[in-house]
């Protein structure tokens, strides 16, 4: 496998060839802060907190979809960098209603993580508290808060490439847009749902959770996904 | 087909018009029609067969004259004479302008619309330029004006490196907005390793206000086919698919007919012209979300999915439609293709500025005296534009400012009445060229109004897959509308261009990043406004209703308001 150079902040770094700019991040020692990324699913640099500053490049890209190229000059935390990967998070905050102290993901919520690591207790911003569907408990297992919701799709990801049941998708569009199930209906109604749970696993907050948890009891696993993607890709399960 | 039948069927249908003793031409573009043009075609038709006229006389209905806001309008054609254009026609008018015209053999002196008017003097048509003279339904007539000529010298006599080499020596560029290189895109297109490559043409019109792609689209079929068939030949692709939003039914029933007549007559589909090249193009409807004018977010929603942007790159030059190789251009694009087949680059190089060149459409909107669709050579002023062209500012009223580019462009005031309108010139006033909305605003209008009403189309059009346009545009119109009722305090300012330049450099795609365009323009120019909102509670030209307070000076509000209340 060929190796590129990159330089990272100002330090020399090396990553394979095809490595997205995120993978030579991580492996340089650079942390990234990441939401809609979740190793195992298609990137799809929705979230914008993996911005970095390419040198010679027009605007500021995503770290998980762009590919590193030979001597790329990347810096991830300029001031503006971070200024910007607050204010996004502030925007998070202020878009639905994420009240911790209630929620079930309290403790595994990766927006609360990072809030905190970034330094971000509230938002700036006026909390738009908006009037969102009921919690949908229909499912056996299953709950579904939309009050938590990011919309980062991972659960909808998840569901389709890894699952294959595309059952979660999205309707609406801009701030409008929410989960739904199938067409539209509730979770407990839903043919297509194989009850798997992966869409549990790989919500960064609370608004997929486990029906009978409570307050910060919820725990989330996401380790599965690699494994399940690199047992197909190494034909780990044959039948044959 | 092979060119000398080519050269007959024009021949023919150019005989077959200048026996005409007369030519009338009713305007049939949706404008027109919108104000009457169908009753005043069928009230001519049976006037001209009630007097027995239809060998002397043909009634053609055309494409986009122009001047909109005066439709319906009916063009006299004569051999040897002058055209005369009527405006506002009626059903009655009509026959009136019949027997003036065929048995007083007196034009008519009411309603003409002068001919060497500035609007139509100071205007230069190469996409429009037979778009008032030919039934955009008949091949016939498009080929009759040297259609198609273009696409069969291309493949007779050109090699795709020699057409691609063309149209970048004509400096042409992306008539959607961004400006990008049209040659160049070509090139990278065509150097793109891709067992299957697709062309894509932009019909997603979608800025408020803007309607070029449209008329285009209505007025000249034909000719956009064209640009997209020369365009598949130089990049090596066989398949093309044209997305036309669902609103424009009309553009879409005559793409469609087009393409059928094309199709039928060997001009598209395979071995065209006798060469070994195949082309097919299909349509798609789109279903009227902005951001599938998006390039990204058009290809998904051809594919059938969700109607969103993704990142680029892969650009769709290298990764499109099902991962191949895709050259998407908007249409105004493709109509300009032709013309610099026929005439040559260094021609078309010739006209405009020197980073732009060539003709920009541009739709004329808001308070102006000649509302319609112009097509001016680039480079020409603001100033002529608004006061040669439109006509100046109706009532009494001053200019304000010039919003080009819709919600994605900016508003650029009346100290730079006289830059030369350009892509680079409208960039660095905060402001797009793009596709050539251009809505002029008088001095009642209110800045922060008008900001506001774009926020509020973005937030509405954002598809909401990334963070900074989702809810940075629904933020951003909420203090947008604090300003506006009265209840905004300075820092609310502060955040607001704080947000506006968080959200241009992080968001996804273009519809994310050039949201805050009219916001941070009006801010950039007409700021004292924005502070008499705050400050002083006033909007300076009345437009705003100031009925909130700020949320501070509430308590000692609402004493007064029960106060009000209980004496109402």
């Amino acid at each position: 496998m060929s190796v590129i150079t990159v330089t990272i902040n100002g330090i020399e770094g090396s990553a394979p060839a095809g490595a997205t700019l995120l993978e030579a991040c991580r492996q340089n020692g650079v942390e990234l802060p990441t939401l809609c990324h979740l190793e195992g699913l298609t990137p799809i640099g929705a979230c914008r907190l993996c911005l970095v500053q390419v040198e010679g490049a027009r605007r500021l890209l995503p770290a998980c979809v762009t590919e590193a190229q030979e001597g790329m000059i990347i810096q991830t935390h300029t001031e503006k960098l971070v200024k910007y990967r607050k204010m996004t998070l502030e925007l998070l905050l202020s878009e639905r209603n994420h009240i911790c102290s209630v929620c079930v993901a309290n403790g595994s919520c990766e927006l609360r993580t990072l809030c905190a690591q970034l330094g971000v207790d509230h938002s700036r911003f006026e909390y738009r508290c908006p009037d969102l569907p009921p919690i949908d408990t229909s499912h056996e297992r299953n709950g579904l808060d939309h009050n938590r919701c990011i919309s980062c799709t991972r659960c909808i990801r998840a569901c389709d490439q890894v699952e294959g049941a595309h059952t979660l998708d999205m309707e609406g569009r801009g701030i409008e847009n929410r989960v739904i199930i199938d067409m539209h209906q509730t979770w407990g109604s839903s043919r297509t749902c194989t009850k798997c749970g992966k869409c549990v696993n790989v919500c960064p907050t609370g608004t997929l959770f486990w029906k009978g948890s409570t307050v910060a009891e919820m725990e989330k696993e996401v380790g599965f996904l690699q494994w399940i993607r690199g047992g197909r890709e190494k034909k780990t399960w044959s039948y044959l | 087909m092979t060119r000398e039948e080519l050269r007959t069927m024009a021949m023919k249908e150019q005989e077959q018009k200048a026996a005409f003793r007369c030519r009338l031409l009713v305007c049939y573009s949706s404008p027109c029609l919108s104000s009457g043009a169908e009753a005043v075609y069928k009230a001519l038709l049976a006037a001209v067969h009630e007097r027995n006229l239809d060998v002397e006389v043909d009634v053609t209905r055309t494409g986009c004259v122009g001047p909109c806001s005066r439709g319906p309008l009916v063009t006299v054609r004569r051999p040897g004479c002058e055209d005369v254009i009527y405006q506002h026609v009626t059903p009655e008018f009509v026959v009136r302008i019949l027997e003036a015209h065929l048995v007083e053999n007196r034009p008519l002196t009411e309603n003409v619309l002068p001919g060497d008017v500035p609007f139509f003097a100071k205007q230069l048509k190469v996409v429009l330029a037979n778009s008032a003279s030919i039934d955009p339904e008949s091949l016939e007539s498009y080929v009759s004006m040297g259609g198609f000529t273009a696409l069969s010298k291309v493949l007779e006599e050109m090699t795709p490196e020699q057409v691609v080499e063309e149209i970048k020596k004509s400096g042409l560029r992306g008539r959607g907005g961004g400006g990008f290189p049209t040659g160049l895109k070509w090139d990278l297109v065509r150097k793109a390793q891709g067992e299957k490559k697709y062309i894509v043409a932009n019909g997603d019109e979608g800025d408020p206000g803007a309607y070029m792609d449209r008329t285009t689209m209505e007025s000249d079929p034909f000719l956009v086919l064209e640009g997209m068939a020369i365009a598949a030949y130089a990049v090596g692709a066989d398949q093309g698919y044209f997305y036309v939003r669902a609103e424009y039914p009309l553009a879409a029933e005559r793409l469609a007919k087009a393409i059928k007549k094309a199709e039928k007559a060997e001009i598209l589909g395979n071995r065209i012209f006798g060469s070994s090249f195949n082309f097919r193009v299909d349509i798609r409807l789109g279903a009227g979300a902005f951001v599938c004018g998006e390039e990204t977010g058009l290809l998904t929603s051809i594919m059938g999915r969700r109607g969103q942007p993704y990142p680029r790159p892969p650009f769709p030059a290298n990764s499109g439609l099902w991962g191949s190789p895709t050259l998407i251009n908007n249409v105004e694009t493709f109509g300009n293709i032709a013309p610099i087949i026929n005439r040559g680059g260094d021609w078309y190089a010739s006209i405009g500025t020197e980073k732009s060149k060539g003709t920009k459409i541009f739709a004329l909107a808001g308070e102006i005296s000649n509302t319609g669709l112009i097509e001016v050579p680039m480079g020409i002023t603001l100033r002529e534009v608004v006061y040669e062209i439109g006509g100046g500012i109706p009532g009494g009223a001053g200019f304000k400012a010039a919003q080009t580019g819709g919600p994605s462009g900016g508003c650029i005031p009346a100290d730079y009445l006289d830059t030369p309108i350009d892509y680079d010139n409208l960039a660095s006033l905060g402001s797009i060229m793009g596709s050539g909305g251009l809505v002029i605003m008088n001095d009642r209008s209110c800045m922060v109004d008008v900001a506001r009403f774009f926020m509020d189309f973005c937030r509405d059009e954002s598809c909401g897959k990334c963070i900074p346009c989702r809810v940075g545009t629904s933020q951003m119109l909420g203090y947008l509308e604090k300003i506006c009722n009265g209840s905004a305090v300075m820092e609310d300012l502060e955040k607001l261009r704080e947000l506006a330049e968080m959200v241009q450099e992080t968001s996804l795609c273009g519809l994310g990043f050039t949201s805050p365009n009219p916001t941070l323009s009006t801010l950039r120019y007409f700021r004292a406004e924005y502070e008499a909102h705050i400050r002083e509670r006033r909007c300076p030209v009345g437009v705003c209703v100031m009925s909130e307070v700020p949320l501070r000076e509430l308590v000692a509000e609402l004493p007064r308001r029960i106060r009000e209340g209980s004496k109402a």
